[in-house]
């Protein structure tokens, strides 16, 4: 099996479109690349995106089948049309990569991530903060007299407007796990 | 079937059921092990280098003259460091080659133990794959999956790192059974698109073949299916650096190589050509100058075993992911079927505007009785040496693109250079490799001074095995190709571009107890070189060539396949800054 799952007349119309329009507009794609779970398969593919200067924008990776050893890489990059088609081609070149997923040309995805923030104040500020977490529909998962952690999960667009209105309120520290992203039906 | 064995004895035991008869080899602390199992055996022939690089590019000159995969073994920290030059050839030029290294033992890693560094980290950017193997139960899979992955889909260099521990630790012996591995790339094109080439090759008026590497690296069946279809179709065909041969240049098809100092005739046809058959060649800028003006006219259909080749950086309109073989067997099978269609007529006319290219004659050069050029030493060795199955490697610089200009090859796995990487040093040790595969052939290294110097300690070797390589230096004391450029792009300010303090190669030569010969004056040339081909042991040929001779033609830096410089008279101001900028 090729990493690369080049059907029959699929390069017209698959993910690998070879027949690509060379654009100058930057797209911004989040690949699922499903690896071998062995010692340096995430280097590799850093090592691919630093060598050959694409851009990452979030990563995410962690074991999805342990009996498998399979992991799951999620990358979030941004790129002219011409540019993300190499980015795949070159992952699927990876011996451990068993398979590259283009979720942003697949088909309707759902992407998903996780992001704790901590917020410093009192009074006021911090009965603000407090609503707005609620309207965002965030946890407090920590909380002192002087401060709160909240807990928030959803498009990374929420959480950066979670965070930008929380900048004012006593915002000092934000830890986000980047994207996690699945396909959409069966 | 498992047999227990020791981590040493797994790796010799799996070299001979993967067919490996010869390893090109160093010593050293952390492989000691293998050493001793190496010495208790007659299976495998070790042969000693004098340095790491050449004994990776020895491997390579080992794999691309027979088609199977290069081994190499080194010890660990600098035997593994040495090694990476070789490993990024190999990697450019895509040849199979298998290095193990030493390692210290599991215990001791990341302790900065004596000559330890981090092999599979250092060369994870530099090989197709690599493998730390910390336990001996898994060793003898993981050096079969290495030459599976070696030879498979686009081959490679791949490295497999062995602490010392490992190899005197006792294992469980598997036997090679490449159907475990998941990695098996496709070999078959889809047809919808061999179909779509098929019909454009018979309405095309303009077509030409332009091919590569890839066609030598399928196998010697490639490059018959392709003189099949060229000789059929009677389109014409160039070929880049890496895939002379393939085609021979006494076929009447033959355009000669392309690209920056490609022939005349060849650069024109892609330019103008209506329809390019990319075949195992993968459009690097020395081939394609200036992107933006490329081929401005032409449907181009790219054959690859690697997607990522495909529009990494011209467009293509017809892409073809398979293996070379494959894919050239459907499509015979399919232009036959439809009725062997040319639009003959069209091509007959596009034959006449090539010959008229071809009238141009842009290989001329002036001639000299008093000093030897360049051009015309190789035009006697190509005289010479032609009528023997010979090797030849070269250095990189201008004797590299001369000896492709100038040297005809009918056969593939018969050249042997650095393309990709551009390795000054690889032709010396790559003739070593070539001469253990072909023992009675001739061999010969078409080398510049300079880089001949970069691995001469080889000279060693060849004399410590007999190895009647020929050393053919020409030698300019220049760096004759950053010579060249200073005087195209900086304004003739030769920055340290010349050889000071050159040896005395007959001295050097009879040092190592081989043959030297130096010639000065083209009347003796012939005889000299037939000296040469006529001595049975290594022979280092003292060729003095004129000093200042430019290599033409030339494509200059940011410009297009029409716009080649043909000699001397054009060359005042040609390259603007933002073609300097380039390499």
């Amino acid at each position: 099996m090729s990493a690369l799952h080049i059907k029959k007349g699929a390069s017209k119309h698959s993910a690998y479109n070879l027949r690509p329009t060379f654009s100058d507009v930057i797209e911004r794609h989040t690949l699922a690349v499903l690896v071998e779970n062995e010692p340096g398969v995430l280097a590799r593919v850093i090592g691919l995106f630093s060598g050959r200067g694409y851009n990452i924008d979030s990563l995410t990776v962690a074991e999805v089948d342990h009996t498998g050893h399979r992991s799951r890489i999620t990358i979030v990059t941004t790129g002219t049309p011409q540019v993300i088609e190499q980015i795949k081609a070159q992952l699927g070149r990876i011996v451990p990569v068993h398979e590259v997923h283009d979720l942003t040309v697949d088909g309707a995805s759902v992407e998903r991530e996780l992001a704790i923030l901590k917020v410093v104040g009192q009074g006021d500020k911090r009965v603000e903060a407090l609503r707005l977490a609620d309207i965002f529909r965030a946890n407090v998962v920590d909380s002192t007299l002087s401060s709160f952690i909240f807990e928030i999960t959803g498009a990374p667009e929420k959480i950066d407007a979670f965070a930008d209105l929380m900048r004012p309120l006593g915002l000092t520290e934000v830890a986000r796990t980047g994207v996690a992203a699945l396909l959409r039906g069966d | 079937m498992t047999r227990e064995m020791t981590g040493a004895k797994m790796v010799v035991q799996a070299l001979k059921d993967q067919g490996v008869d010869t390893v090109f080899g160093y010593p050293g602390g952390a492989v000691l092990p293998i050493y001793d199992e190496i010495f208790l055996q007659n299976d495998i022939r070790h042969i000693l280098v004098r340095h790491e690089q050449g004994a990776v590019h020895a491997a390579e000159g080992y794999a691309r003259s027979t088609g199977k995969p290069g081994v190499v073994l080194v010890t660990s920290g600098p035997g593994a460091t040495n090694a990476v030059t070789g490993l990024t050839d190999a990697l450019l030029d895509s040849i199979p080659i298998v290095v193990l290294t030493g390692q210290v033992p599991t215990f001791l890693i990341g302790s900065d133990a004596f000559q330890e560094a981090d092999t599979v980290g250092i060369t994870r950017p530099c090989t197709k794959h690599n493998w730390l193997v910390k336990d001996p139960d898994s060793l003898s899979a993981t050096i079969h999956e290495a030459f599976h992955v070696a030879t498979a889909g686009r081959p490679g260099p791949v490295l497999i790192d062995i602490p010392k521990d490992v190899q005197f630790a006792t294992g469980h012996y598997e036997r090679p059974n490449p159907s475990t591995s998941h990695y098996h790339p496709k070999l078959k094109g889809d047809l919808e698109e061999i179909t779509e080439l098929v019909a454009a090759m018979e309405t095309a008026k303009r077509p030409v073949f332009y091919t590569g590497g890839g066609v030598i690296n399928s196998g010697p069946g490639a490059s018959q299916l392709l003189r099949e279809l060229v000789d059929a179709t009677g389109f014409p065909i160039t070929s880049t650096l890496m895939g002379l041969g393939a085609y021979p240049a006494s076929g009447s098809n033959w355009l000669g190589m392309l690209g920056m100092h490609g022939l005349y005739e060849a650069n024109m046809a892609m330019h103008d050509c209506d329809l390019m058959i990319a075949i195992g060649a993968r459009f690097d800028d020395r081939i394609t100058g200036r992107t933006d003006a490329f081929s401005p006219k032409s449907k181009k259909a790219h054959i690859d075993i690697d997607p990522s080749s495909i529009n990494k950086i011209i467009r293509i309109d017809i892409p073809i992911v398979g293996d070379v073989g494959h894919v050239l067997e459907d499509i015979l099978k399919i232009w036959k079927s439809r009725g062997r269609k040319t639009n003959a007529q069209a091509v007959a006319g596009w034959q006449e505007q090539i010959s008229k290219w071809r009238a141009v004659n842009c290989l001329s050069y002036k001639g000299s009785e008093k000093t030897i050029k360049p051009q015309y030493a190789l035009q006697r060795l190509e005289e010479l040496t032609k009528k023997y199955d010979r090797y030849i490697t070269t250095e990189v610089g201008q004797h590299q693109m001369w000896a492709a200009q100038f040297l005809n090859f009918d056969e593939p796995n018969r050249w042997m250079t650095s393309g990709g990487l551009g390795t000054m040093g690889y032709g010396f040790p790559a003739s070593i490799g070539a001469q253990i595969a072909h023992p009675d052939a001739l061999v010969i290294n078409v080398a510049g001074e300079a880089s001949w110097l970069m691995n001469m300690q080889e000279l060693g070797t060849a004399a410590q095995f007999r190895l009647p390589v020929k050393q053919f230096i020409l030698n300019n004391e220049r760096l004759g190709m950053v010579r060249q450029w200073q005087e195209l792009l900086h304004g003739s300010r030769y920055s340290h571009s010349w050889s000071e303090a050159l040896p005395d190669f007959v001295k050097l030569a009879e040092a190592f107890g081989a043959k030297g010969i130096l010639c000065s004056d083209p009347a003796d040339l012939d005889d000299a070189i037939m000296e040469m081909i006529t001595y049975d042991g290594p022979v280092l040929f003292d060729c003095l060539v004129e000093k200042h001779e430019n290599c033409f033609p030339m494509i200059p830096s940011g410009k297009a396949h029409n716009e080649m410089l043909l000699g001397e008279a054009e060359t005042q101001g040609v390259i603007d800054t933002q073609g300097a900028a380039l390499v």
